[in-house]
């Protein structure tokens, strides 16, 4: 899977948690619950889901570097690589 | 399974409990002592909330300890002392002022946990307006009930949250006169129908002397939400202060010397009452975060602080409790002394795990927006009975009773009985009316009893045990949503015939706010049509009311007068026998 494609499943797991999202206007490197107004439940709704599209275990303790998109995507990208390989 | 008590030994605890003797005092205690602990207005002018927290130590030893101690999201630290606080107070009383507000009249905040909230709650008090918090991540439709019903005149938020949520509501409320913008990082702002809260500030005089205030006089107003009907403001009086002071004292352990962090945010009661006020009054450093949740950084400021008191609530344990103690073993975190828990009940077994991970029971506590303060708790020098609210402090009496008219009821005596929790009328924090509704406040009391809501039972040892709501009130992470609120909205959608909306158990929030959508004529229930009615739900309540799930429903169950039977929806989602709704009412 590439950066690219990581990046879309992102997106697209946001979107199904906050649909009134401009996805396109989201800036990469700006806090998404500040852009989005994102809840706490949201927050675990989201890395729960990303766990279910990408298969990616991601523990409690790097739910951080999910604050921001740019952050999220480089976390699942490196996680990717090295549990398989795209 | 039952879980062990949680023996203590206070009497060999390095710092005395500040409740001691709990039997003794509650035998002997009366409100009026409380009020001597306070100061009262100079010249016997009255009590004023402000005074207590602030002026009086501002204008005493206190002056140049740090009052709050505020963390931003970037990394910032800002100590604003006691002296400082007083004179940021009074320039914001003097801003009121010098826009005609007049006592008694309504000035909001919708903020994050920056400090200009702080000083304009404290600010608010000292010109003896009515202080109104919102919170900051209500969508618009929450926002404009709240100031509409409590026509509020005054409004303090962020330009950012202006521009995103309140801008287009002006037309709709006409009795907002003033809206005060506090620009990013202290900039000026310059939006249209607006004033800057920075120039009004720096332009204020520093010094104010607060007028005559009757203990009596409204001081806050916190809204709350019902089963049904428009959110309800609960009004509460200045002389709250006398119990945000003593149960500071008490059920948080409060001592002088304390470094305090109560992590609610002040729109919800719990911010105001004990993140603003009691840990004021009691003259401690109040650490303020302005960030969300987050395990790391919640233990680097238990760490770095030195916090000594923490008070925070059932969602956030769990969350860290999901982190692993392994992380929280990874912190220095021998300078706390005394963890409390509030806004839902605790699991017993986040009580225990707090002592083993953070080497620290938390003591949970009970009490309501109605109540203005903590009424019921496991205290500093009490055995914890895990998964119990606690007992009734000194000052409260608490009784499970039973209705037996519509306007009367009876106390169960027997212990180990379900019933409705309620407290004999007459605390200082207790709410005295909902604002413009003076029959719905009737409707909470039966001749001296305040009826709560809350469905719990009292163990022969005094010990009282939440068991569930007596309505259709719907809990999550620590906040109360008014199921017909969100039904409301999705009304408002042209899709929707009919809604019923429902708290769904959840292992982490406790509950989540569920919808059961019956379309109209002409539309098809598709993942589409879902997604568009999440979305329309967020926009207009934001993301801690709307819902997290929508189910579409052929036709929603109700009764022959009606009303949309919630607790048949809630049976059908759980998979409970539908006949067998009394479980969802009584629960056994």
């Amino acid at each position: 899977m590439t950066r690219d494609e990581i990046r879309a499943t992102v997106l697209r797991v946001l979107g199904a948690i906050a649909p009134e999202a401009d996805l396109a206007a989201l800036r990469d490197d700006v806090d998404l619950r500040e852009q989005l107004d994102l809840d706490s439940m949201d927050v675990l709704n989201f890395v729960v889901g990303l766990h279910a599209a990408l298969g990616v275990e991601i523990p409690e303790a790097d739910y951080p570097r999910f604050a921001t998109l740019a952050g999220g995507v480089e976390y699942l990208t490196a996680r990717r690589g090295a549990d398989a390989p795209a | 399974m039952t879980w062990a008590t949680i023996v203590k030994s206070p009497d060999a605890a390095p710092v005395a409990p500040s409740l001691l003797d709990y039997e003794r005092v509650r035998a002997t205690f009366a409100w009026a002592q409380a009020r001597a602990e306070l100061d009262g207005l100079p010249g016997g002018r009255g009590l004023n909330i402000a005074h207590e927290a602030v002026d009086r130590h501002a204008a005493g030893a206190r002056r140049d300890r740090v009052a709050l101690r505020w963390l931003g999201k970037r990394g910032e630290v800002e100590d604003i002392t006691y002296g400082r606080l007083s004179e940021l107070t009074a320039r914001f009383a003097n801003v009121l002022r010098g826009l005609g507000v007049a006592p008694g009249e309504r000035v909001y905040a919708l903020a994050g946990r920056i400090p200009a909230l702080y000083v304009a709650a404290l600010g608010a008090l000292k010109a003896r307006a009515v202080f109104c918090p919102l919170f900051s991540a209500f969508g618009p439709e929450p926002i404009r009930a709240r100031l509409a019903i409590g026509e509020g005149r005054v409004l303090v938020t962020t330009e950012a949250l202006y521009r995103r949520k309140v801008a287009g509501l002006r037309a709709a409320l006409p009795r907002l006169e003033h809206v005060l913008l506090v620009g990013a990082g202290g900039r000026p702002t310059a939006v249209p129908d607006t004033r800057d809260w920075h120039a009004l500030m720096n332009a204020a005089a520093d010094r104010f002397e607060i007028e005559p205030t009757d203990p009596e006089d409204t001081a806050l107003l916190h809204f709350t939400s019902g089963t049904t009907g428009t959110p309800k403001g609960a009004v509460h009086v200045h002389e709250a202060v006398v119990a945000h002071h003593v149960t500071g004292r008490w059920a948080l352990d409060l001592h002088p010397e304390d470094v305090f962090w109560c992590t609610a945010d002040p729109g919800w009661v719990t911010g105001t009452s004990y993140g603003i006020v009691a840990p004021l009054t009691n003259g401690v450093t109040s650490v303020v975060d302005e960030a969300e949740f987050d395990a790391e950084r919640w233990y680097r400021i238990l760490q770095e602080q030195r916090v000594t008191v923490w008070y925070t609530a059932p969602t956030a344990i769990r969350m860290l409790m999901k982190a692993g103690a392994g992380l929280a073993g990874k912190y220095d975190l021998g300078a706390l002394r005394f963890c409390a828990s509030v806004g839902e009940p605790l699991n017993p077994e986040a009580v225990v795990w707090g002592q083993a991970a953070l080497g620290r029971p938390f003591h949970d506590n009970w009490w309501q927006t109605e109540t203005g303060g903590i009424m019921i708790a496991n205290l500093a020098a009490l055995d914890i009975r895990p998964g119990s609210m606690g007992r009734p402090l000194p000052g409260v009496e608490a009784a499970i009773v039973r209705r037996v008219a519509d306007d009367r009821v009876e106390v169960v005596a027997a212990p180990d009985v379900q019933g409705e929790l309620a407290l004999r009328a007459g605390w200082p924090s207790m709410f005295r009316g909902y604002w413009g509704e003076p029959a719905r406040y009737r409707k909470c009391f039966a001749g001296d009893w305040y009826l709560t809501g809350d469905l719990a039972r009292r163990d022969r040892d005094g010990y009282f045990w939440f068991v569930g709501r007596a309505d259709d009130v719907i809990k999550t992470s620590g906040h109360l949503v008014g199921p017909f609120e969100v039904e409301s909205v999705l009304m408002e959608h042209a899709a929707v015939a009919e809604a019923g909306v429902i708290g769904k158990p959840d292992p982490v929030a406790l509950e989540v706010v569920k919808a059961f959508v019956a379309l109209k004529e002409g539309w098809a229930p598709t993942p589409e049509l879902r997604r568009e009615l999440l979305a329309f739900a967020r926009t207009r309540l934001g993301a801690v009311v709307a819902p997290k799930e929508i189910d579409f429903a052929p036709g929603l169950p109700r009764t022959r007068s009606g009303k949309i039977m919630r607790r048949l929806l809630k049976a059908r989602e759980l998979g409970l026998p539908e006949g067998d709704v009394s479980m969802l009412e009584e629960p056994a």
